[in-house]
């Protein structure tokens, strides 16, 4: 019965929205992106590059939501170089954005050694700390859960309705969804198709790399090496998930961080019994298991990984 | 601008472009270089004599490029057919498990019997890695990206899970390793006393192999329709799913083969250390060989060579060693960008 | 609104000089011609006469190598089609640039607001939408998804995004290519409203009777030259087929064929619809030995599924396919093949070759596996390079060396490597599915002999073109596809024009005669 109560816990709750909240924003990045007809699989080097930055930021003196806009700008200047180079030039998507992640995470790693050469355990910082928002947060349960968290978390809610609204409910949102869907009705529009890319893919990154911060800044409150652990990858097959929907990948991102936050306290309670590692496996089988649910019924934006060459059609 | 594909291309064009995206690297690499408060040509000096300057630092860099010779050709094989797979490192951790729960006493054989047993079973189980993401590409239409990708999480929590359960060595003091296979499985050494073994001639003759399926066989010519155009492959009576699944057992044949080099030739058992990621490497291999075989030998050589070098470097100067992968990574961008540029012409209007 | 008489009109649209060239073929040859308000212009010329690629420059898909355009007296920045929309110019491509997903409101709206200001005007917009459609009859539904539509509507949403940016000037590319002969009436009576208030149209043809029928000037085009400008009440269409050929039209009679023994025969085949293959109803065909049977029928009415059954490249939910009298079991592409079926497929860029691999990889594609090419799975290169570099001086094929990516061949050339893969081995049945669209008319010329030679040599040849005149003259029988169904099939000259469009519109009789009779009308 242990494995039930487990839920009732308001702590369990709390940590799933805490986990939950770093991969809302990479996988809004990822589904801005993707919408506009471009794979960034850059994410999880821009994941990385958005924590240390931010943390450095931190760390070096400046303020928190200053580190949180510096590793956004990081973010958004791989994203324009993953943009320049598959939107302009088309090239492969895959390849670049393997490459963007390759290179991102070495130049992060190169400038960690760089920046900080004599540390051995990694410095902390004083990261956010939780904001309880009066009488919300005293109800029982949810109210913990998501009124008494960090800035962070609530800026990753804000975000979702921000991306759900701009995408369906401004011109640019509109020329977003079109250039995934079919780039010739943009251009026929008088719209640049390189223009529109590009600008989802920076902004994908930007958030990407909020939410790389959000480890580092408002979760373990410093930088170690590997510690977005294929993080990034799932957020891809969160927006896959997600049909490709803001809200539906918000819901599946909090269905995963809460099944995440699952395993961490069943592994307390049936850790004798079975492998921690089993555990710790249970997040990625459920993503491949939760891409086969979807898969046939997905209805991909039809220009996904489709180079665009002006009056091609 | 536009892109117009180029009707003729040269063979010196074939060869500028290339030789500029390694330009282009080192130039960046500099900077970073400089950054660090150091004489790029000092350091670039000192990364050359690291890789190539003694038979030491040779021996030391084909040693390093054989699990890249086959990364690199199991991802060479698998885009070729534009089958995305991402998941060498599962395979060759694969590759490495099958070798220590049958190379360390389990099949009391020979070493002439035992070695090419052990092979073949590293083949198939490697192969058999792949065929999950396919199938369920094929099947379902799951991008094979993410899948290959989860994969390699799940299958190194799995090798940990082995390395403190199942495989655990029990002389190990604890530590979450697996025993060490026997003499009779091991690869031996190509020169007495040094690190390079036979592993190294395995990646070879492997690349011939794939070389010849690739370029004469009917395989290697299905797998290439397939992967430039698969409508068209099917309408012409291409087996487009059998190739794909042909595609997979041999793209994750060959990456478990590099975890089975790795412990039977060199390192003689399991540790969760065993790959710094090889398994992403030899994507960058694969591609700045262009996806040709004969190629890739020479594209794990001389990335192989970037890490050994930089190794060396490093300890001589304040550079950190991380220099290797972001040199390698602006490599594998430069290059596919001088391809893409070798191909078409750029018009600014 | 005040009209002016045209003759007095001013132009609103100059082009001047106007020349592109891509890689060795000129598209376009200092081209100029004026456009006046209230007119509509038809531009005309065979596919491959710079047509489009002149629209795309007006336009500012391209970007000419030299020469002007101006449009109410400005001049046009070159390569931007903002500027064009700006200045009042408003273009239906021929392949229709909708997003599919999103409402017909969304697809007319993009591109009409500050892009980054922060709200829509949904409500307005719709209004707007629905009262040009009244005034200009092209009906549709603001909120339906473009997925939902028919053809013909998807054009009135084209239409209609140019009406709601107030354009002055609207190019049409080859508007009734997609159209039933009824529809193409109803999209005649919208352009001479529009010209009515004032609009200005040029209309890109290659139909004569169409350019006859609606314009007031022809401005003819070929090889990337304007030929002539005629005014359209002294035009002759004999007079405009010449100007566009560079001859005296010929129409060539083509005898006819001697049917034998029955090859290919459908029976009762249905699917269900699937994406981009609509469904099949009931299909019941036979095809001879020596004799062509030609489809016709509007793009889009099961064609492509017709053909895709055939190919191999899909099963019936229903039905038989039988050779030879024979049932087949496990129908598939390589079926097909032993079954001695030759393939001319729709899309030869997409389907028939694959524009990376060699001259030699293309045309040994369907037959790789067998001893001619292959032993033990090893390819015998010699062999294969023997049998392209046969090809290519049989077929006259224009290209350097069989190491040539296919990519790099013209239309022509590649249609007539597909055409040798496809005969080679004297098939017994062959399916050509829009065998000459986009080839200049030598090229059109020769695929037509071609054919007739297979024919006279005993092949069952089943002949899918949009192109009337082409089935007209090619075919011994006519079959007319609509809404997924065949008509029973009618001799060569048996049905008028008009006739064969009202069966192509789905309408007369023997739709529903054949609803009841089941395989009473079988062809």
């Amino acid at each position: 019965m242990e494995a039930f109560e487990i839920l009732l816990n308001a702590s369990f709750w709390v940590a799933a929205i805490r986990i939950a909240s770093p991969l809302i924003f990479a996988t809004m990045g990822e589904l801005i992106s993707e919408r506009a007809g471009v794979l960034n699989l850059g994410i999880e080097g821009i994941m990385t590059v958005g924590a240390f930055v931010g943390w450095f930021t931190v760390y070096a003196g400046g303020g928190l939501w200053f580190g949180v806009c510096a590793a956004a700008l990081a973010g958004a200047a791989f994203g324009l170089l993953h943009g320049f180079l598959t939107v302009p030039l088309g090239l492969s998507q895959h390849v670049t954005g393997i490459g963007i992640t390759l290179l991102a995470t070495s130049l992060t790693y190169f400038s960690y050694r760089l920046l900080l050469p004599e540390v051995t355990s990694p410095p902390k910082i004083e990261a956010f700390a939780p904001f309880a928002i009066p009488v919300l947060s005293d109800i029982p349960l949810i109210g913990p859960a998501l009124f008494a968290q960090t800035p962070l978390t609530y800026l990753a809610f804000i975000t979702v309705g921000i991306v759900a609204w701009g995408l369906y409910r401004t011109p640019a949102g509109l020329a977003v969804r079109v250039v995934g869907e079919n780039p010739a009705a943009v251009e026929a529009q008088g719209i640049s198709v390189t223009l529109i890319r590009m600008a989802a893919v920076a902004t994908g990154s930007a958030l990407m790399a909020i939410g790389g911060a959000f480890l580092t800044m408002s979760a373990f409150n410093s930088f170690f090496f590997e510690m977005i652990n294929g993080r990034g990858w799932i957020c891809i097959a969160l927006v896959v998930f997600g049909s490709w929907r803001p809200g539906k990948a918000l819901l599946g991102a909090i269905l995963f961080a809460a099944f995440d936050a699952y395993q961490i306290r069943l592994q307390q309670v049936a850790g004798d019994l079975v492998p921690y590692q089993v555990f710790l496996m249970l997040p990625y089988i459920l993503s491949i298991l939760a891409l086969i649910a979807v898969a046939r019924r997905a209805t991909y934006p039809k220009a996904l990984m489709i180079p665009y060459q002006k009056g091609e059609r | 601008m536009r892109l117009e594909p180029r009707e003729t291309q040269s063979a010196a064009m074939t060869l500028a472009y290339p030789v500029g995206a390694i330009a282009t690297t080192l130039v960046i690499a500099s900077i970073l270089v400089m950054l660090a408060g150091a004489s790029p040509f000092n350091v670039f000096w000192l990364v050359l004599k690291g890789a190539a300057g003694s038979q030491f630092a040779l021996i030391e860099t084909l040693t390093r490029a054989t699990p890249l010779i086959f990364t690199g050709l199991a991802v060479a094989v698998a885009f070729r057919a534009r089958l995305w797979n991402i998941g060498a490192e599962a395979q060759l951790y694969i590759g490495a498990v099958i070798t220590v729960v049958l190379g360390t006493g389990a099949l009391p054989l020979p070493s002439a019997i035992l070695i090419p047993v052990l092979t073949a079973s590293v083949l198939l189980g490697g192969a058999l890695v792949l065929l999950g993401p396919a199938f369920l590409k094929i099947q379902f239409g799951v991008d094979e990206v993410v899948t290959t990708l989860l994969l390699n999480f799940i299958v190194l929590l799995f090798v940990s899970m082995l390395l403190e359960g199942a495989l655990k060595d029990p002389m190990g003091l604890g530590w979450p390793q697996s025993k060490r296979v026997i003499a009779e499985a091991q690869l031996p050494r190509l020169i007495q006393g040094k690190r390079l073994h036979f592993g190294f001639i395995l990646a070879l003759a492997s690349a011939m192999i794939t070389w010849f399926i690739m370029k004469k066989s009917t395989l290697g010519y299905e797998m290439r329709a397939v992967g430039h155009n698969p409508q068209a492959a099917a309408f012409a009576g291409i087996p487009v799913n059998r190739v794909l699944i042909k595609t997979a057992l041999l793209s994750g044949g060959l990456a478990s083969l590099a975890g089975y080099s790795e412990v039977a030739g060199l390192k003689g058992n399991l540790t969760l250390d065993l790959s710094p990621g090889y398994g992403y490497t030899g994507i960058v291999v694969a591609m700045l060989a262009m996806l040709n075989p004969a190629g890739v030998v020479a594209a794990a050589i001389f990335v192989a060579g970037i890490f050994v070098g930089a190794d060396a470097m490093s300890r001589a100067t304040n550079v950190p060693s991380y220099i290797a992968e972001v040199m390698v990574a602006t490599a594998l961008l430069t290059m596919v960008t001088a391809i893409m540029l070798s191909r078409y012409r750029i018009k600014w209007r | 609104m005040a009209i002016m008489k045209k003759d007095e009109a001013e132009p609103v649209l100059r082009l001047d000089g106007i020349s592109i060239r891509f890689g060795d073929v000129v598209a376009n040859d200092n081209i100029s011609f004026e456009l006046k308000e209230g007119e509509i212009v038809a531009l005309l010329g065979e596919n491959g006469a710079g047509k489009t690629s002149l629209m795309n420059i007006l336009f500012g898909h391209y970007v000419a190598d030299s020469g002007t355009v101006q449009a109410f007296g400005n001049s046009l920045p070159p390569g931007d089609p903002a500027a064009a929309l700006t200045a009042g110019i408003g273009m239906v491509h021929q392949h229709f640039t909708l997003a599919d997903q999103m409402s017909v409101l969304e697809n007319i709206i993009l591109g009409t607001e500050p892009l980054f200001s922060l709200r829509q005007n949904r409500a307005a917009a719709r209004k707007r939408i629905k009262s040009l459609s009244t005034d200009f009859g092209l009906q549709v539904d603001p909120d339906s998804a473009i997925t939902d539509l028919s053809v013909g509507e998807r054009q009135r949403v084209e239409i209609l995004k140019a009406l709601y940016r107030d354009v002055r000037i609207l190019i049409l590319d080859e508007p009734t290519a997609v159209l039933t002969p009824g529809e193409t009436e109803a999209l005649f009576a919208t352009l001479h409203k529009l010209v009515a208030n004032g609009l200005s149209i040029i209309f890109i043809s290659h139909k004569l009777h169409e350019v006859l029928a609606v314009s007031d000037r022809v401005i003819v085009l070929r090889g990337g030259k304007l030929v002539k400008t005629v005014p359209t009440g002294t035009a002759t269409r004999s007079q405009l087929a010449g100007l566009m050929m560079g001859a005296e039209l010929e129409e060539t009679e083509f005898p006819g064929g001697e049917p034998r023994s029955v090859m290919l025969e459908l029976s009762s085949i249905t699917t269900q619809r699937s994406p981009g293959r609509p469904a099949l109803d009931g299909i019941e065909l036979r095809l001879s030995a020596g004799e062509i049977t030609g489809v016709a029928g509007v793009s889009g009415n099961g064609q492509a599924t017709l053909a895709a059954i055939i190919e191999g490249g899909q099963r019936p939910d229903k039905g038989t396919i039988l050779i030879n009298g024979e049932p087949q079991e496990g129908w598939s592409a390589r079926r097909a093949l032993a079954c001695n079926i030759g393939r001319i497929p729709e899309d030869r860029h997409a389907i028939g070759m694959i524009g990376e691999m060699t001259v030699t990889e293309n045309v040994i594609s369907e037959r790789y596996g067998s001893d001619r090419f292959s032993r033990y799975g090893i390819l015998d290169q010699r062999a294969c390079e023997e049998f392209a570099e046969a090809i290519i001086r049989d077929y006259d094929v224009k290209c350097p060396s069989p190491d040539i990516r296919v990519r790099l061949l013209s239309g022509g050339n590649m249609q007539k490597l597909i055409l040798a893969r496809a005969f080679d081995g004297n098939p017994e049945i062959i399916l050509a599915n829009q065998p000459t669209r986009g080839l200049d008319i030598g090229a059109v010329n020769y695929v037509h002999r071609k054919l007739i030679e297979a024919r006279d040599k005993g092949a069952a040849i089943l002949l899918i073109s949009e192109d009337l005149d082409e089935i007209r003259a090619l075919s011994d029988r006519i079959v007319v596809m609509s809404k997924g169904r065949l008509s029973p099939p009618s001799a060569r000259g048996e049905l008028s024009i008009a006739e064969l469009g009202e069966r192509m519109a789905g309408r007369g009789d023997v739709w529903e005669d054949q609803k009841s009779g089941g395989g009473k009308y079988a062809a």
